[in-house]
């Protein structure tokens, strides 16, 4: 009898600190709020699949306990009843599916105009690049990584020239505009995660993966690493400002390129 | 009313009597025993007790996090080997051991009708490898710079790196190699199973009068003997990455400023290698849980399972398809994003047979005459965790939903929801359950139900909240959350709070083993069948069964599992064995 009860109180706890705990998601910053509505629809779908299971196990527990003299029904199956909940759970599951995937289709084509921005991991720090002028990364290696080159830029491609290096500094993004975040490791797997931007992916070395958000609002924000990258994971903390386009140009104006990083250098080897 | 007529033509036996080996001294009657039931006990016995092990580094884990900064000696390093060692303890020591080696020994044959494993020699060195496996991992932690501290996942490259526990030392070398000589020992007692299942029923038990159960262990075992290569593989490859310097998963690599003489691996090619095994093992875990809770259902409520021939073909639909979802663990691995689709849709398909499952569950319960017994209240509690941790399955499987709750906290909380708490809580059940069978006394009913309410309740409220905290975007594997912005002073609140639900729900388990160890001579006498069940297990001629389980003759089938209240019949139960048939008996067949 006390389980037909907690149950009740099991389903009637949940909903209400669903909707009362102060525990929810940092307010959004991309535009990827569709997969805030995502989760929002899926939340509706399975909180009510849940209160009704839950809720009739209860009922059940209560109307069907054992008292003397009791005797259950035999009933072996139930065609009918079983293909409608069959077709039913499908419907189900689908309505959550189709906007999913379609919001996945968004997330993984990446609009035409948006800019690029080289993330590197490396335990554990975060540095980026970002192209020059010439709106072109030049190619890199992890062969090539050095204490003079950190990044392991190809330092014989011209379009690596004019590219502008930050090592272990914030990134600045300007707000508004599309940026496909190219990600790349030399070491271990890593995870460029920022909560506010809700994107996430794992960088891995060798390999060059991506995604794609809009900032939407200026501000400063934290990027976490979201994939275990040895002991000091937790302490791999970087900075996202996203700033207005005036801001992000000063901001631009004041980082070095390949070029000037690895002009020393030139400079010793020429005499 | 009770209209019995003669009994059909009861089908030859197909497979002859088979010779017991029989003991001659007592290191061979308890020790090296060839006896399925004894082999049971073992492998139940040692995957406790290294269970306990993971359950006190989950406490050492939270004190760490509900407390941070407080307790020195818990280093990030020590951090990184609790969480990976309790991890892989759990998933593979425990629950895959406790589930295929210790509920598949001692029920199969039972349940069949078979004296023993068709192979009980190689069964016995299933288990003794099965110790060396956990003898070797619980050696890590008295090796130099102690067990790995990988991630349960064992993700490299950074596994076998300096900058991990155990990387460079003896810690991912003793996990590969124990881990290796699980998946041999386990093909040994799965081959077995799986015969056997095959092979040796007895007379009249045909596969769709198979208790589900078996039905649930002999899938799941063939889903391990399938999946486990796929681990087995990437544990060699690595192993030789480690220690021979090839490169199977490691690319060009500059760690701290050095290069490294790796070049031309895949560490994604691991991911995929380890989920291939991975994403079945869920289900290895799940499906007997699945089985077993159905008949402590159909027990303990008096009625059928309902939807029986629907109940099979979910579990081996459920068995298949999960064969074909593994990267949905991948989402965010960096892989082809167009892999997204497919993998969605199939893991989205794989909740239509689990709700399926799920329905006919709580479909038992109505109309039913429902006992809440200790094992029955297992199995209720069980049906809500599953369903909890399943729909939360929902968002994670949904690849887009996925993005922003990958590696999140909202992770850790669904999989201990669905495969951590409510398997085990199916496993507390099935103990309650069939302890009276085991040892011929009940456990103590009041120790039961504080162990069960404190279980219950306890492990809700761990892993409930916790999914909200996820959601706010705090990562997993974080040895330190107060270094991020997303963990508000109020979720740090929530978070001791969690931990002290872990601290109470890990005090209730020591009642549980206190109970198990009193009731062995304290218990009251339970008597050949306790339950009125009508499996075969319940009729064996001694209690507990002797070595060849039946006595002179094997038992013959003549129904299903599920004849429970017939009407018209004398009792609200048939046990399988009992001749003659019922007109208002409708099995399905």
């Amino acid at each position: 009898m006390a389980i037909a009860l907690v149950l009740v109180l099991v389903v009637v706890g949940s909903v209400l600190f669903h909707f009362l705990s102060p525990w929810w998601w940092t307010p959004i910053a991309s535009n990827w709020d569709y997969i805030d509505n995502t989760i929002i629809i899926t939340f509706w779908i399975t909180g009510v699949v849940f209160a009704a299971v839950v809720l009739f196990m209860a009922y059940c527990v209560f109307r069907f306990r054992h008292r003397e003299g009791n005797q259950a029904a035999y009933e072996p199956e139930n065609k009918r009843l079983e293909w409608w909940l069959t077709i039913v759970t499908a419907i189900g599951v689908t309505a959550m599916l189709v906007p999913g995937l379609f919001v996945w289709n968004q997330f993984v084509s990446v609009p035409s105009d948006a800019t690029v921005v080289e993330v590197v991991g490396q335990q554990w720090q975060w540095s980026f690049r970002l192209p020059g002028k010439d709106g072109k990364l030049g190619t890199s290696d992890t062969r090539n990584v050095s204490p003079e080159n950190p990044l392991g830029v190809n330092a014989s491609d011209a379009n690596a020239q004019d590219d502008v290096v930050v090592e272990a500094a914030d990134l600045h993004l300007p707000v508004g505009k599309p940026v496909k975040m190219l990600l790349r490791s030399i070491d271990v797997l890593h995870d460029f995660y920022v909560p506010e931007f809700r994107a996430k992916m794992d960088m891995i070395p060798g390999s060059v993966t991506y995604f794609w958000f809009t900032p939407t609002k200026t501000g400063t924000f934290q990027v976490l690493c979201a994939e275990l990258c040895g002991q000091g994971h937790p302490l791999m903390n970087g900075v996202v400002m996203v700033d207005t386009p005036e801001d992000y140009l000063a901001w631009l104006g004041e980082q070095q390129t390949f070029a000037q990083l690895s002009a020393p250098q030139q400079v010793g080897s020429a005499e | 009313m009770v209209d019995i007529t003669p009994a059909d033509a009861v089908p030859p036996a197909e497979v002859a009597e088979m010779e017991l080996y029989h003991p001659h001294s007592w290191w061979t009657k308890y020790v090296f025993s060839q006896d399925a039931k004894v082999i049971a006990i073992q492998y139940s016995a040692t995957a406790t007790a290294i269970g306990l092990v993971a359950l006190v580094l989950s406490w050492l884990m939270r004190l760490q996090l509900g407390f941070p900064g407080t307790f020195d000696f818990i280093s990030p390093e020590a951090y990184y080997q609790f969480i990976t060692m309790h991890g892989m303890i759990m998933v593979i020591y425990l629950l895959t051991a406790l589930f295929l080696g210790g509920f598949g020994n001692y029920l199969i044959p039972l349940m069949v009708g078979a004296r023993d494993m068709v192979f009980p020699y190689v069964n016995m060195l299933s288990y003794w490898i099965y110790l060396l496996a956990v003898l070797v991992l619980a050696s890590s932690f008295f090796a130099p710079g102690g067990p790995t501290g990988a991630g349960w996942t064992l993700y490299p490259p950074q596994a076998i790196m300096t900058g991990t526990p155990g990387g460079q030392d003896w810690g991912i070398i003793l996990m590969l190699v124990s881990l290796i000589l699980f998946i041999i020992g386990f093909t040994m007692g799965g081959l077995n199973y799986v015969v056997t299942v095959l092979q040796a029923r007895t007379r009249g038990m045909t596969l769709m009068r198979l208790p589900l159960t078996v039905w649930g262990i002999f899938t799941a075992t063939v889903m391990a003997l399938l999946a486990f290569p796929a681990l087995f593989v990437a544990c060699v490859m690595m192993l030789f990455d480690r220690a021979l310097g090839t490169s199977f998963f490691m690319p060009a690599i500059v760690e701290m400023g050095e290069q490294l003489q790796h070049g031309g691996g895949s560490p994604i090619l691991f991911q995929h290698l380890f989920w291939f095994f991975g994403h079945p093992e869920v289900y290895i875990v799940a499906l007997p849980a699945f089985g077993i809770v159905s008949d402590l259902i159909s027990t303990h409520a008096r009625k059928n399972i309902f939807g029986y021939r629907m109940m099979v073909w979910a579990i081996v639909g459920i068995g298949a398809l999960s064969f074909v979802v593994w990267a949905h663990h991948m989402y965010v691995s960096g892989m082809h994003p167009y892999f997204g689709f497919f993998f969605a849709t199939t893991t989205l398909i794989i909740a239509v047979p689990t709700a399926i499952k799920v329905y006919n569950w709580v479909l038992t319960l109505w109309r039913g005459d429902i006992h809440l017994t200790v094992p029955m209240l297992f199995a209720l509690a069980f049906i809500v965790t599953f369903v909890n941790g399943g729909l939360t399955g929902l968002f994670l499987g949904n690849v887009v939903v996925d993005v922003p709750l990958s590696d999140t906290m909202f992770v850790v909380a669904h999989f201990h929801m669905v495969m951590g708490v409510a398997p085990i809580l199916v496993i507390f059940g099935a103990i309650y359950h069939w302890y009276p069978k085991v040892t011929g006394r009940m456990l103590n009913e009041a120790m039961g139900q504080f162990h069960f309410w404190v279980t219950f309740l306890g492990a809700y409220l761990i892993f409930f909240p916790m999914h909200y905290i996820g959601l706010m975007g705090v990562p997993r594997r974080y040895h330190e959350l107060t270094a991020t912005t997303v963990m508000t002073e109020s979720a740090h609140d929530l978070n001791a709070f969690i931990s002290i639900m872990a601290f109470i729900v890990g005090f209730a388990q020591i009642v549980f083993l206190f109970n198990l160890i009193w009731s062995i001579r304290h218990g009251r006498e339970a008597g050949g069948n306790p339950w009125r069940a009508t499996t075969l297990e319940w009729q064996t001629p001694e209690t507990p069964p002797a070595h060849g389980n039946f006595g002179k003759e094997l038992p013959i089938v003549y129904r299903w599992a599920y004849d429970y209240s017939v009407p018209g019949a004398k009792e609200d139960f048939i046990p399988q064995n009992m001749p003659g048939s019922f007109e208002s008996s409708r099995e399905p067949a």
